[in-house]
């Protein structure tokens, strides 16, 4: 009996520390978008946190996207040839890589690294108390270290997820001709000929979904790190688990909001 | 109503889960003079200076700055009060993502008081002022040494010429020389500026150098209170005990119970 209530006390303890922890982070994630807007405006730590995330991930997600193409491609050849349907490839290669995986697979590599990153650099301020100090010094953290890079991520992975749409493409288009012995014509043909606008932009929007997600838990997770290198340690791993999770999890309701009619 | 403290804190309690770290602080301090406080660690010093600054919000009390209380003000209006106050950290703080004179200047930048062509001059100005060279400038704060950190940190506390000056543990870590020319600094500073001061210390040379008027800290609230001239004659068990260091007396007492 005593062992019964310990696990509802228990349980209960768990469900009042996720509702709290989900409350913190609503709060968090608000008062982050409302500081996008209000002044001071700060263009240079925008500017670097796009670079941070934007352009250092462009190797990581080129070359993802690439190899993930020609995979796809290879795949597809072996699973459909059986059904003589080699003609489908194409059109697999583009919809997968533009719908899902240049989205997913982009989002995964950018929580990795950059996600990681701000939650590491948010969390050595705040254990340091720099992020105190900058209040002390009339700026608001949330303005300051957050805002820009809430706003930064968002827009910066539709942009690397229109590179790894093409490089996916490309990637597809280089196996299939070369190695699988289509004409490259009749390939490009039948990937444009099945593509439409809407495939491209619900991955860009996934792409947005998910850069504004991967932002919010690195500065979550650094903002509110305590007790030394350890919980920064901690902080960062919880950034890019959470994130990606999170980025998993919305983009199966994403993908049911913008497709299934 | 040349009477009204600078800084007034009424029955201050601060929690942090079981441990009640402030029960109860009452503090004065008048304006234009420095007040000390002592006392052992963990008992809750930066606490009770992070709550004046609004970093730590205390459970139950009032905080006065100028007559006003800060804690039951609008947010822009406590925003407003605490502009005023420049914060030397126990641990420097300093934004090590920004050179040197980016420090420095942070404030003045983020008041929009001088642009960032300005920054590096002026930077180099109040560099100067403690007693830093203006090579230093162009450094990152992890290529200082503890010394010059501290005083990077001050001059960063002190660039915007605040009212109210805190410092927590500015001669900690140093040597012995090094401490008496940053308290020189700080009597400097704050007798040029006029403001006011907090300083929190463990070395009783310091604490009389720097200080008018002194507070003990203990069991979380102020157990005495007095001129700092004071602090090595005082009869007070605790302050005696603890600004001689002894091995034996009221504090060691209260620890093994
Ligand atoms: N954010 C916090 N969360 C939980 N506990 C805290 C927090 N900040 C301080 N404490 C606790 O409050 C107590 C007082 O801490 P504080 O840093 O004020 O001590 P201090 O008097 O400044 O000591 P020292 O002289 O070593 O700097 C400590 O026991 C500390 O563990
Ligand atoms: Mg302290």
């Amino acid at each position: 009996m005593n062992r019964l209530l310990g696990l509802i006390e228990a349980l209960g303890a768990v469900v009042l520390g996720l509702i709290e922890f989900t409350g913190e982070l609503a709060i968090f994630a608000v008062s982050g978008v409302l500081y996008i807007f209000r002044p001071p405006y700060y263009p240079r730590l925008i500017g670097r946190a796009f670079m941070e995330i934007g352009y250092f991930s462009l190797p990581v997600v080129a070359l993802t996207a690439l190899f993930t193409g020609m995979v796809l491609a290879l795949q597809s050849y072996t699973g459909f040839s059986r059904f003589g349907a080699e003609s489908a490839i194409a059109s697999v290669v583009v919809l997968s890589v533009t719908r899902e995986l240049g989205p997913v697979l982009a989002g995964l590599m950018v929580a990795g690294r950059a996600g990681a990153a701000m939650a590491a650099e948010l969390g050595t301020m705040r254990v340091t108390d720099q992020i105190d100090a900058l209040s002390t010094l009339s700026t608001q953290p949330m303005g300051y270290l957050v805002a820009p890079r809430l706003l930064a991520a968002t827009i910066a992975l539709p942009l690397l997820v229109v590179l790894a749409d093409i490089l996916g493409v490309m990637g597809g288009f280089l196996v299939a001709t070369r190695k699988l012995g289509f004409s490259s014509g009749a390939y490009l043909v039948s990937t444009f000929t099945n593509l439409q606008a809407q495939d491209v932009v619900s991955g860009l929007i996934k792409a947005a979904v998910f850069g504004f997600v991967i932002a919010l838990m690195g500065c979550f997770n650094g903002y509110r790190s305590k007790g030394g290198a350890e919980g920064v340690g901690t902080a960062t791993t919880s950034a890019v688990v959470s994130a990606s999770i999170l980025i998993l999890a919305l983009d199966y309701i994403l993908t049911q909001i913008l497709f299934v009619k | 109503m040349s009477a009204t403290p600078k800084i007034r804190i009424r029955g201050l309690k601060k929690r942090f889960g079981a441990k009640l770290v402030l029960d109860g602080v009452d503090l004065d301090v008048a304006r234009g003079t420095g007040m000390v406080v002592i006392g052992g660690s963990g008992t809750g010093k930066s606490v009770l200076i992070k709550s004046i600054l609004g970093l730590v919000t205390p459970d139950e009390g009032v905080i006065e700055i100028d007559g006003e209380d800060v804690l039951r003000a609008p947010k822009r209006r406590a925003r407003e009060l605490r502009a005023q106050i420049g914060m030397l950290f126990q641990n420097g703080a300093l934004f090590d993502s920004m050179k040197v004179w980016e420090n420095v200047c942070f404030g003045l930048l983020a008041q929009k008081r001088i642009t960032r062509r300005q920054a590096r001059d002026k930077a180099v100005e109040i560099l100067a002022q403690v007693g830093l060279d203006a090579a230093v400038a162009g450094l990152s704060p992890s290529e200082l040494s503890g010394g010059m950190q501290k005083r990077v940190g001050l001059a960063r506390a002190i660039a915007s010429e605040p009212a109210i000056m805190f410092f927590d543990e500015p001669t900690t870590g140093l040597d012995p020389i090094m401490g008496a020319v940053i308290d020189e600094l700080i009597v400097d500073c704050v007798k040029r500026l006029g403001s006011t001061s907090i300083a929190i210390t463990h070395d009783m040379a310091s604490a009389q150098r720097i200080g008018d008027a002194a507070a003990m800290l203990y069991r979380g609230r102020v157990s005495w209170t007095g001129p700092a001239s004071e602090l090595l004659t005082s009869t007070d068990p605790v302050v005696d005990q603890f600004t001689h260091g002894r091995a034996h007396g009221p504090i060691t007492m209260a620890l093994r119970k």
